[in-house]
């Protein structure tokens, strides 16, 4: 082992801070070793935390799972009493709030990072960003106390009536029924607003990092300003900005407490948005404590872990997506 | 041949107005996208204040909750129990966070690395009702009773994926120049990883470390099972213990005015908390990188 000299003695010029001490050249191959290994240590946890969330819950889901087989997600049966359990009306529930929330929330997101992006006075850029980025800062359970006390009694007394009758979409079996307020329909617009920041910032960061000179050759061959953005821009983004929807939609798909506060936890499935229903987030954090059996508690189980499964593919396509046009925009 | 030439663009030039109109008439539109962006959040603030401020006073800060019908009624309990929530999952999920995050920017190209990288995005997305239920598996059901601890290791593990990422990030941006001239003057490769590398890198890793500790400050359904909430007044690790947002879920969803009102107030405490932490976050990074970093 080369053995390595430190400042010369003789330096003339004074040390700042201490030495460093020579002696042990062993001793820091040591500390060195140690240091790695810890590291490796702390790297590790990572994918040991996420075995263990599959094993544990995948573990409490299966005498459910065993039991129902594929029948747990297709059938609406939910009776604790009697043992029946079936995951149908909450995942439906999930699934239909999650796309009422993207449908209200993407074309907002998206409008406002290409507004960000493109036509924003500098001097607005940060301060108009930053207060995007607050959005998701705000905790879910604040959104839900809001929108059980701001949002709900407006949607039941003005747009819900609005929407059915004055509208006559009360024909359509999608806005028909009573307006009780708490429903599928308040759980959508809520998640909507929780989502908007995830799709607005990556949507935002997408569309800054395409090339200055895309926008320019499309300007240069006499395009308007909007069929820069629609012709040159968006198109090069694409991948980035679809794979920012599909993470905001996981947000929507495990969002938890503002869900449960306005859903009106509801067995049963209704073609009507008016209707309450259960999402499967919902019906977790609401029977969870409630669960006496050991089988409810499974059932609850299983559909966490069904949830997991939905949610990490979800999120493995959007990460995929934003890094494959990360690497485009860099090659 | 002028004439020829002036007729045979004038349609074209009413295409370009159209198009010219559609250009404006798309512009306004994202104007307006970004302006009603904007509004659920001054329109939920400007509740807040409005709601919360009546339902605040030195009560609420220093007192118990009390039954309905009782005055005097306030969540001391509960904004301590959330601060020491904070603390324990600080301790679970920093060292953690951090070490990953230096394995991986140290390590990078290697195929762990890439696995951790690619675990820690999907653990960012996981539920939070999931990582509720799993730690009520793995640290209530075994133990037999809730506790504050098990709270605190669920939301801890949170952390750990928005702290790695940051760090690694942070760490990333130091100078390579930096850490040669270090391993130049014979600083060992620790040291020049703690001394030099992190402490350049701090800036950036406070604020990744804010970010993660305003997300888990409001977080509730990983508390729901775990640390359960607690009417009394409690220091005890291994018991229930009361949290802010597990305390507002609680009397939001009650049917008392009051309770009502105390969970607004609470709403209240728990933003400007999370709110001054996100601030706080981007102060550091700006004054660390003179600006425009965020």
């Amino acid at each position: 082992m080369p053995t390595m000299s430190f400042a010369p003695a003789g330096s003339a010029v004074p040390r700042q801070g201490p030495p460093v001490e020579s002696p042990s050249i062993e001793g820091s191959v040591t500390a060195d070793r140690i240091y790695r290994l810890s590291l490796l240590v702390f790297a590790l946890c990572v994918p040991l935390l996420m075995l263990l969330i599959f094993v544990e819950v995948g573990a409490a889901a299966w005498p459910a799972l065993h039991l129902f087989g594929l029948s747990f997600l297709t059938s609406s049966a939910w009776d604790p009493v009697k043992g029946q359990f079936g995951a149908a009306p909450a995942i439906v529930g999930t699934l239909l709030t999650s796309v009422i929330a993207l449908t209200l929330a993407t074309p907002l997101a998206l409008g406002s990072a290409i507004f960000l992006s493109e036509f924003s006075p500098p001097w607005l850029r940060q301060p108009l960003s930053f207060l995007v980025d607050l959005l998701a800062a705000v905790p879910s359970v604040v959104y839900g106390l809001w929108a059980i006390f701001v949002m709900v009694p407006i949607l039941r007394t003005g747009v819900m009536p609005f929407l059915r009758d004055t509208l006559h979409l009360g024909a359509t079996p999608f806005f028909s029924g009573p307006a009780y307020g708490n429903s599928v329909l308040a759980a959508g617009m809520i998640l909507a607003i929780m989502v908007l920041p995830y799709i607005a910032a990556v949507s935002r960061e997408v569309l800054m990092a395409v090339p200055r000179a895309q926008r320019e050759a499309a300007l240069a061959l006499g395009a308007t300003r909007w069929e820069m953005i629609a012709g040159a821009v968006i198109p090069y983004a694409r991948t980035g900005i679809f794979g920012g929807v599909i993470l905001g939609l996981g947000r929507a798909l495990g969002e938890t407490m503002a869900v449960t506060m306005v859903i009106g936890n509801r067995h049963e499935l209704s073609a009507s948005l008016f209707a309450p229903g259960y999402s499967m987030a919902s019906l977790i954090a609401n029977e969870f404590s409630e669960a006496t059996t050991d089988l409810h508690v499974s059932a609850l189980m299983a559909i966490g872990f069904v949830l997991l499964i939905i949610t990490l593919i979800v999120n493995g396509v959007a990460r995929w997506m934003v890094s494959r046009m990360g690497a485009e925009v860099r090659a | 041949m002028s004439t020829a030439a002036m007729s045979g663009s004038a349609p074209r030039v009413r295409g370009l107005a159209r198009r010219r109109g559609v250009s404006i008439v798309m512009i306004t539109l994202t104007c307006i996208a970004a302006a009603l962006a904007v509004v659920p959040l001054v329109v939920i603030l400007g509740y807040l204040l409005k709601q919360g401020a009546g339902a605040l006073s030195l009560d609420f800060f220093t007192h118990m909750p009390v039954p309905v019908g009782e005055p005097h009624g306030g969540m001391a309990n509960a904004i301590l129990g959330t601060l020491l929530l904070i603390g324990l999952a600080s301790v679970v999920g920093l060292p953690v966070g951090i070490g990953a995050g230096l394995y991986m920017a140290e390590n990078r190209g290697t195929g762990l690395a890439n696995l951790v990288r690619f675990l820690a995005d999907v653990l960012n997305g996981l539920p939070s009702i999931v990582m509720g239920i799993f730690a009520w598996q793995f640290l209530v059901r075994p133990f037999g009773h809730f506790s504050a601890l098990a709270g605190g290791a669920a939301i801890g593990a949170m952390m750990i994926p928005l702290v790695s990422r940051t760090t690694e990030e942070m760490v990333r941006t130091v100078p390579q120049s930096l850490r040669e001239a270090a391993l130049a003057l014979g600083y060992p490769r620790w040291r020049t990883s703690l001394q030099i590398v992190l402490r350049t890198a701090l800036g950036g890793i406070v604020t990744g470390v804010l970010v993660a500790v305003a997300r888990v400050a409001g977080e509730t359904a990983p508390l729901l099972f775990t640390a359960l909430g607690n009417n009394f007044w409690s220091l005890n690790l291994s018991k229930p213990i009361a949290a802010l947002p597990l305390q507002i879920f609680s009397y939001a969803i009650s049917p008392y005015d009051e309770w009502h009102a105390q969970a607004w107030a609470g709403a209240l405490v728990l933003i400007v908390l999370v709110l001054v932490i996100s601030i706080l976050a981007r102060y550091v990074t700006r004054s660390r990188h003179g600006g425009g970093g965020d």
